[in-house]
Parts: structure tokens; C-alpha cells; sequence
């Protein structure tokens, strides 16, 4: 009989090769997790390169979940469960272990080769080493993957490809999940080949029937479902977050969706996302480069369509002449930035938020932009609507920050009955008797939408200064200042349109504020602080431009604010500026995210 | 798309001043697209010109039609975007050799393999005029200029043949001093449906004067130039004494009498290897031999337009999983419910 120890939290690692399905397998378990009712947040960790030197450290792909049966807020600190495909996994790996963990490693990838490719060289077995420190269960994967295959017709090499299924089923009996979501993926996935999902739903049965066979060997490890608020869930990726977002923001503005995009890591997938969705109207183009891929989007705004683009690091550098004409032409035009390390090519796998100032700034003369972030894959949709409503009420350009952390995790979101979405209403302009003056604004600031086909209405926008009102060149020096100052105050207006915030405290010691991925890692921190009798409140901002309006009032109710970032200091200049406070900066630049340990920690230096 | 009001050339000039060096090429193609413009058959509200920067592309100021002026080399991407979200619309991009054939080289290329419906006019003086007179990349090697005292060592764009390189459905060469052959020659490039290339040569009277005079000056064009018309023989000179033949691939110059009119080479718009040897027809003899300068429509082909590939995918995935449904893509694959 095996026994059951139960868990509040576990956070597991997937890792092994790059080519050896890590990433799909942590996906899939994310995703039975979610369904049984935990609470997940996950985090893949992949090299840039798509097959990696095999068998290195440097080639390991990794995916890290965070489940609980109460909310689960980061991807985890220290890991309890590690599944090592191969002593490279383990050597990446170990320390990222918590004492006396459950390392699951599969005995093939510990061979001599495999040691000596991981750098093992006078070490004749790192896992025996290990057993002092934690628990391990040695299993034979690939020998027994082709043992359950050994009736099929399949190639050898076929039959090993399967071996992550394998994997899979131990894992779903060690936590006593079902496995049928998995093999109605499997069936999905391959339904052109059904030989291939034979063999794999095969594989995952014969790894879940193996912890059945061997059970008075490992404990089984139990986590209740969660206590989630009432509702209904899915879950979801942040990229597709996106995705979403920029779909329901069209379809509810009654816009045609026009993406312009040049594959780039972490922002490819929601080209991927949007090109699967031409049924919703959607108009994906694959540029010839960053710079064609935001002017188009462009041209396609002048032509009335909601005109995105989307890039990362150096790709937005590229862009950044396009948003300038965007600004000058007040057109809508939303801009998804999915953060990366940087400077240049930089960490196109990892995560950083150093972009910030680049958004707010990094574009020739006074051109201002609203930008948002987003913080979690669950928030990601929202972000994203929320952004094209603002660009298309206040026709202008507007960025939203992600980064890859959010890009490919992944988490529960109670996603919104397409009814409850808010209304977006583009400004568009009408045939008039009267002379169309395309720079004539409302009481916002907004100029009128007037699209090509609309008679009477014919008129010329471009990059040169316009003059007030009627749009013409205009080098005249008063009216270059007052269009300066125009376009600044529509976007500061912007900032009667966004919620204030909300901060739980009255009076306090320290405020932790954030902006971006670092949300959950905050939250939790902060939340055990407050447990602890800490006088200490969180404030995360979506709003970087325009900032919310009592931002500076919520600030000064505090003795010291905290500002986490994964960059050298960003936001905590803009914050020092606007509101002339002291604030403290918490920076990591490491291309992994921050933990709530690292938070607590700071909070309570200051203290 | 059709219009009920006739137009003339005046209802599609603008209140702007335009604002070119007085004797600018720019002025006589202006002139042409105007007088063009109502035999289009298109209301204005329908016409939209969309250009880069440069002398030339101030050109939407002064068309009484939808217009954008953009930024230095990306009017192609733009018009294709453009193109893409509202197929109907008539676009014209209006280009130099600086927007098209350096910074916005790339989107050019792209976007004729691409052939989006539209015309792009790219206006050729083999010069920068607006930066004030430097090399461009279709100036000739060793171009004495502001930036090349000593002799530009940039080996030139041959522009028909790059955009030949690049797949291009229409391809053509006119003038700006010849407003007969441009007229005629921006009708056919508007009823061609895929993107059409017209290089005109365009004389910049301040930094690059008479650049192209040799094949408009009544001393020298009878020689110097070659006037393309389909299904008929390649002739020239004076009295067309001249023609051109083929040898094999080899282009040769002969005497029409002695040859005979029958054996001339044919001109054929739909032959893309002949199209070829017609570019090359260039700066430099081909096989010691000079040729005169082509003018007409090299080549013309129909193959889909983008827009019309992208509509019909979205059509296509419409009749197949039904128009988007916003709360069913919401919901996904797997989801559940906490109660």
C-alpha cells in the first residue's frame, strides 16, 4: 500500500533536452491540473536555440509549475518535485531544489555519454550523491517506453519519441490525476496519424500503470483542489491572452483586426494565435521585417481597420520611426511590446522589463503614447482589450507591455461572457456639407476618423506638422508649439478614462509598487508580510501613461515605497520625478523573475 | 466602383501650393496624373495616394483625393497594408529613387512579389534632391556630387531589372518630357490588376540637369531611345531605319531595310525572358554593342493579388468553421467551473 502525504503547494520542474517534449508535457500536466482545480502558475524556461548541443546544460529546456489548493500567484521559488530527463537536467537544476525533494530522473539519460556531455567527468553516478539530500526514483523511461511499444510497427526512433509520455503518466499517478484530458489532446494532435496517438496514449497508460505497479515503492503526493472565487475557468497562455484581447476588442468595436508582424521570440505565438482565427475577419500579414510590419498596420488603420503590431528587444527599436508617423497621423495603432533581456539581441528567451523607458520615450521629438502592462497570463486579455479601446476612442498608437515571463506562462483565468466586454466606439467621421477639418477636436482632444470611400471628406495626413484644424503642412512656429502641446494633453486626458487605484491601507510603512510580471511575486510577498504584522500595502500599476490620477496621493499616505523591478531602475525614476519621493529601488536583471523571498526580504531591510 | 459626376483635371488638384523648383520634372507628371484621373471611372473618395519622402513624394498634397504622405521608403508597405484592409480602394504610391531604391528597397521588393493591386510611380532623376544634391543608387559610377567629389564608386540600380528580379506583374519605363507616352502608359499601368512599376524618368533641373536629355533632345532621341509596342517590330532611328533582332539570346542592332521587317524582333509584353534582355538594354553596350533606351511596358502578367488570396482564406475559413464566434473562442478547448 502506498501512502499519501498531502501538500498545500507543489512546485514541480520539467527538464531535459530541448528536443525532448519538456515544454509539451508541463503544458499538458498544467493543463489537468487546472481542470482537477488547482490553482497553477507556470514558467517554461527554454534556451534561444531550437535544438540546443543535446545532452548539455546549456541545451536544457526546463518548465516550472506552481499548483496549490490555495491561490498560486508566481511559478514558484524552490522546486519539490524535479523530473531530470538527463544528468544535464539534474546539474541545471539542483539548485533550484528545495532539501529533501522528489528528483524523478530517467535512468538512459545517465549514461557514461550523457555524464560526460553534462560535465560529469569523475563522477560515476550524481544521483547516488543526491540520495543524502533527496529522495530519488530512478526509472528506466526508454527501455521501458519501447517495452510498451514493442507490438506497434513504429521506428525505434518513433517509439522513443514517445518517452515523455511516459514520463507523463508516472507523474498524473504520483498526484492522482486523470489522464484523459491528455489523451483527448493526443487524439487531437495527431489525428492524421493515428499510429502516432495509439502509441502515445499507449506510453502515457504505461507510465501511470507503472506507479500503479510500483507503488509501495514512492508516496503519492496529494493537493486538493483550491478554493478559487465561483466561476468559470479555463486556462490560459499569455500570448494568447493577447491574442484574445486583440480579437474581442475588434469584434466589439465593429473593426476589421489587421496584424502586421515579423516573427520574433517571445512574440511570435500571437501571429500563430491570430492566423488560426481568420474566421473572426482577422487579416494576419507576415512582413518582410519589423519596419513593414508596423507601417502596414498603419496603412491598414488609414483604411479603417484596427491596425496592431507586435515585436520584442531590438524589433521595437525598429518600429519606433513608425509609432512617430502613428502619433502625427492620430491613428489608432496599438503596438505589443513582449519584453526581453536586452540590450541588442540580448536574452530572447528570458524575461526582463528594461523596455520601460524605450515605451515611454524612445521615439525622435515630443511624442507621447499611452502605455499599459499587463501582469500575469490572466490578465493578459484584459490588458490587451482595454489598449485598443483606449487607442481607438483616442485615436492614437498605444503600447502594451508584456515580457516573457507572461509571453509562455501560463495560469486559470475566469475568462468574461463576450456581452459583459465594455463597448469600444471608434470616433468616425461623417459626410458634411461642411469643409471636413481633419485636426479639429473634440472636447477630449480626439480628432475624427475619416476613412478612404466617404465622400466630400477627401484630405491629406503625413509626418510633416500639421496646422491646427485643417491638418495642412505647417511650419509655422506658434502652431508647431500649440500641436506639441495638442497632442500631450489628449494623452494626458487619457487618464479620466482609467480607474484610479486602489490601496487597502490607509496609513503605512511601506508601499511595494510594481508594474508588469513581477505581480504575483509581490502579492505573495506581501501578503505574508501582512500575516507577519508588517505595515506594508501593494500597488501595481497597468497604467504607465497616463499614470492613474491619485497615484501621487496613495504614494505620500506611505513612509517608503518599495519599486521591484527586472531592470536597472526604470519606473522608480518616473516616480521620483513626477511626485519628488524617496523612493527605493528593488532591481533584478538576471533574465529570471523576481521571488517573494527576494521581495520580503527588501521590504523588511526597510523596515 | 463607379461615379456618377464627370471630373475634369481641375477637380483633382488641392488649395496647397505646390511647392517644386520652377522646370521640375515633377510638374509635367503631376499634370498627367491629373488629366488621367477622370477617365479612371472612379469616384475621388475611392483614390487614395500614398507616398514616402522626398521631392516627389510631396505628391498627395496636390491630388484632391485621400492621401498620406509617410516616412522615407515605407509608402509600399503602407499601400499594402492599406491595400489588404480595403480592397476596393484604387492606391497609387508615389516614390523617387531614394525611397524606393535604398531605404525603402526592401518593402519594394517585397511587395511585388507580394502584387497587392495597386500603381507605383516611382520617380527616377538620379539624384537626392531634397537632401540637396548626393548620389542616389541609381546614379551613374563615378557621379561627381556633394558626397562624391572624387566620383561616386556605387555601382547603380538598374531599376527594371531589379524589379523583374523581384517578380513584378507589370513593368514599365516612361518620361516626364514626354507627356503623350506617360499618359498612355499610366492608363495601361491603372487596368493592370496586380502591382504595376512605372519608372519615370524625371528631370531634376537643379542637381541633376539633363540627366535624361539625350532621350527626349530631337538631335539625339531618334537613336538613343526605343519605343515598345506590343506585337510589333523593335525599331528606331531616323525613319526607323534601325531594328533590333535576336540571335539566339543575342540582341543585335541591323539595318531594317537590308534585314527585312519580318525578321525584327517582335515585342511580346507577356515574354519575361525577352522582358529580361530588354532591361539590360542599359548604361554600358551588351556585347560591344550599343543599344537604344526601351521605353513602353517591358512585361505585363496576371497572377493573384495578395488582397484577394488573404479575402478568400478568410472566406474560405468562414465556410468552414462558421463565422467567429466571440464566447466559444473564449472558452477554449477545456474549461471548467467552480460553484
Amino acid at each position: 500500500m502506498s501512502s499519501k502525504q498531502a501538500r498545500e503547494k507543489v512546485t514541480i520542474i520539467f527538464a531535459g533536452d530541448s528536443g525532448d517534449g519538456i515544454q509539451l508535457t508541463g503544458f499538458e500536466f498544467s493543463n489537468t491540473t487546472a481542470l482537477y482545480g488547482n490553482d497553477i502558475s507556470t514558467f517554461p524556461d527554454f534556451p534561444a536555440e531550437i535544438r540546443a548541443p543535446q545532452g548539455t546544460v546549456s541545451g536544457v529546456s526546463g518548465f516550472k509549475l506552481n499548483f496549490g489548493s490555495t491561490e498560486v500567484y508566481t511559478a514558484g521559488g524552490l522546486a519539490d518535485v524535479l523530473v531530470a530527463m538527463n544528468a544535464a537536467a539534474l546539474k541545471k537544476n539542483l539548485s533550484q531544489l528545495k532539501e529533501n525533494s522528489l528528483i524523478i530522473a530517467n535512468e538512459a539519460g545517465f549514461d557514461k555519454r550523457n555524464l560526460k556531455l553534462a560535465g560529469y567527468l569523475d563522477v560515476e553516478d550524481p544521483l547516488k550523491e543526491q540520495e543524502a539530500f533527496h529522495q530519488i526514483v530512478r526509472i528506466d523511461v526508454t527501455r521501458l517506453t519501447r517495452e510498451a511499444l514493442k507490438e506497434t510497427d513504429l521506428t525505434l526512433k518513433d517509439r522513443d519519441r514517445s518517452r515523455n509520455m511516459f514520463v507523463l503518466g508516472f507523474i498524473y499517478w504520483l498526484f492522482n490525476r486523470d489522464i484523459s484530458s491528455t489523451e483527448k489532446f493526443i487524439s487531437d494532435k495527431f489525428n492524421k496519424v493515428p499510429d502516432v496517438a495509439e502509441a502515445n496514449k499507449l506510453v502515457l497508460k504505461a507510465g501511470y500503470t507503472y506507479g500503479l505497479a510500483t507503488e509501495a515503492a514512492y508516496q503519492r503526493i496529494e493537493v486538493k483542489p483550491a478554493i478559487l472565487p465561483k466561476g468559470v475557468y479555463r486556462n490560459i497562455v499569455g500570448n494568447e491572452g493577447v491574442a484574445l484581447g486583440l480579437i474581442a476588442a475588434a469584434k466589439k468595436s465593429g473593426l476589421e483586426l489587421f496584424y502586421g508582424s515579423y516573427p520574433i521570440t517571445p512574440a511570435t505565438e500571437i501571429l500563430q494565435h491570430l492566423a488560426k482565427h481568420k474566421n473572426f475577419g482577422v487579416k494576419t500579414f507576415q512582413a518582410e521585417d519589423e519596419i513593414a510590419a508596423a507601417t502596414a498596420a498603419i496603412g491598414a488603420s488609414f483604411g479603417g481597420a484596427l491596425g496592431i503590431t507586435a515585436s520584442s528587444g531590438p524589433g521595437i527599436a525598429l518600429k519606433a520611426e513608425a509609432m512617430g508617423l502613428a502619433i502625427m497621423l492620430e491613428l489608432p495603432l496599438v503596438i505589443v511590446n513582449v519584453q526581453r533581456g536586452g540590450p541588442s539581441t540580448g536574452l530572447p528567451t528570458k524575461t526582463e522589463q528594461a523596455d520601460l523607458m524605450q515605451a515611454l520615450h524612445g521615439r525622435n521629438g515630443e511624442a507621447p503614447m499611452p502605455v499599459l502592462a499587463v501582469n500575469a497570463p490572466a490578465d493578459a486579455f484584459d490588458t490587451a482589450f482595454e489598449a485598443c479601446k483606449i487607442a481607438i476612442e483616442h485615436m492614437t498608437p498605444v503600447m502594451i507591455l508584456s515580457d516573457g515571463y507572461i509571453a509562455n506562462g501560463a495560469e486559470p483565468w475566469q475568462f468574461p461572457k463576450a456581452a459583459d466586454l465594455a463597448s469600444i466606439t471608434p470616433k468616425m467621421a461623417k459626410a458634411s456639407a461642411n469643409a471636413y477639418m481633419p485636426y479639429k477636436r473634440d472636447e477630449n482632444g480626439v480628432r475624427e476618423w475619416a476613412i478612404p470611400g466617404i465622400k466630400g471628406l477627401e484630405h491629406r495626413v503625413g509626418g510633416l506638422e500639421k496646422e491646427e484644424l485643417s491638418g495642412n503642412v505647417s511650419y509655422e512656429p506658434d502652431n508647431h508649439e500649440k500641436m506639441v502641446k495638442l497632442r500631450q494633453a489628449k494623452i494626458d486626458n487619457i487618464a479620466n478614462f482609467i480607474p484610479e487605484i486602489k490601496c487597502d491601507l490607509e496609513k503605512g510603512d511601506v508601499l511595494v509598487l510594481g508594474w508588469g510580471s513581477t505581480y504575483g511575486a509581490i502579492k505573495v510577498a506581501v501578503n505574508q508580510l501582512k500575516k507577519e504584522g508588517v505595515s506594508v500595502a501593494q500597488v501595481h500599476l497597468r497604467h504607465l501613461n497616463p499614470l492613474p490620477k491619485n497615484l501621487g496621493e496613495v504614494i505620500s499616505r506611505f513612509k517608503t515605497v518599495l519599486i521591484p523591478e527586472l531592470n536597472n531602475g526604470q519606473l522608480i525614476h518616473i516616480i521620483r520625478d513626477k511626485f519628488l519621493v524617496d523612493a527605493k529601488g528593488l532591481n533584478k536583471i538576471k533574465g529570471q523573475p523576481l521571488y517573494a523571498e527576494e521581495i520580503k526580504a527588501a521590504v523588511k531591510e526597510l523596515m | 466602383m463607379t461615379q456618377n459626376v464627370e471630373y475634369t483635371a481641375k477637380d483633382f488638384s488641392t488649395d496647397q501650393d505646390v511647392r517644386w523648383c520652377p522646370g521640375c520634372g515633377d510638374y509635367s507628371i503631376l499634370k498627367q496624373v491629373q488629366t488621367i484621373m477622370p477617365e479612371l471611372g472612379l469616384a475621388r473618395e475611392e483614390i487614395v495616394f500614398v507616398s514616402g519622402i522626398g521631392c516627389s513624394s510631396r505628391f498627395p498634397y496636390y491630388m484632391n483625393t485621400y492621401g498620406m504622405h509617410s516616412i522615407h521608403g515605407r509608402a509600399t508597405a503602407i499601400a499594402t497594408g492599406l491595400k489588404a484592409a480595403r480592397p476596393e480602394l484604387s492606391v497609387w504610391i508615389i516614390s523617387g529613387d531614394g525611397d524606393s531604391m535604398s531605404i525603402g528597397g526592401n518593402h519594394l521588393i517585397h511587395m511585388l512579389r507580394r502584387n497587392p493591386n495597386v500603381n507605383l510611380l516611382l520617380f527616377n532623376n538620379e539624384i537626392y534632391g531634397l537632401t540637396k544634391g548626393q548620389y542616389s543608387p541609381t546614379s551613374e559610377f563615378g557621379k561627381m556630387t556633394k558626397s562624391s567629389p572624387m566620383g561616386s564608386i556605387d555601382h547603380p540600380f538598374n531599376p527594371l531589372a531589379l524589379v523583374l528580379g523581384s517578380d513584378a506583374t507589370f513593368v514599365a519605363r516612361t518620361m516626364d518630357r514626354d507627356p503623350k507616352h506617360l499618359r498612355e502608359i499610366l492608363l495601361r499601368a491603372n487596368q493592370h490588376k496586380g502591382s504595376s512599376f512605372v519608372e519615370i524618368y524625371q528631370n531634376c533641373n537643379v542637381f541633376n540637369d539633363g540627366a535624361f536629355e539625350v532621350f527626349s533632345d530631337k538631335k539625339s532621341k531618334a537613336l538613343e531611345t526605343i519605343f515598345l509596342e506590343n506585337g510589333l517590330p523593335l525599331v528606331f532611328g531616323e525613319n526607323n531605319n534601325k531594328g533590333i533582332a535576336l540571335d539566339g539570346l543575342k540582341p543585335i542592332v541591323v539595318d531594317v531595310d537590308q534585314f527585312g521587317k519580318d525578321a525584327l524582333w517582335i515585342h511580346d509584353e507577356s515574354d519575361l525572358t525577352k522582358a529580361n534582355l530588354l532591361a539590360r538594354m542599359f548604361d554600358g553596350a551588351i556585347n560591344g554593342v550599343d543599344f537604344p533606351r526601351p521605353f513602353g511596358i517591358f512585361y505585363a502578367t496576371q497572377r493573384p493579388c495578395y488582397e484577394d488570396l488573404m479575402a478568400d482564406q478568410i472566406a474560405l475559413a468562414i465556410e468552414t468553421k462558421g463565422a467567429g464566434d466571440l464566447d466559444t473562442l473564449l472558452q477554449g478547448r477545456n474549461s471548467w467551473e467552480i460553484k
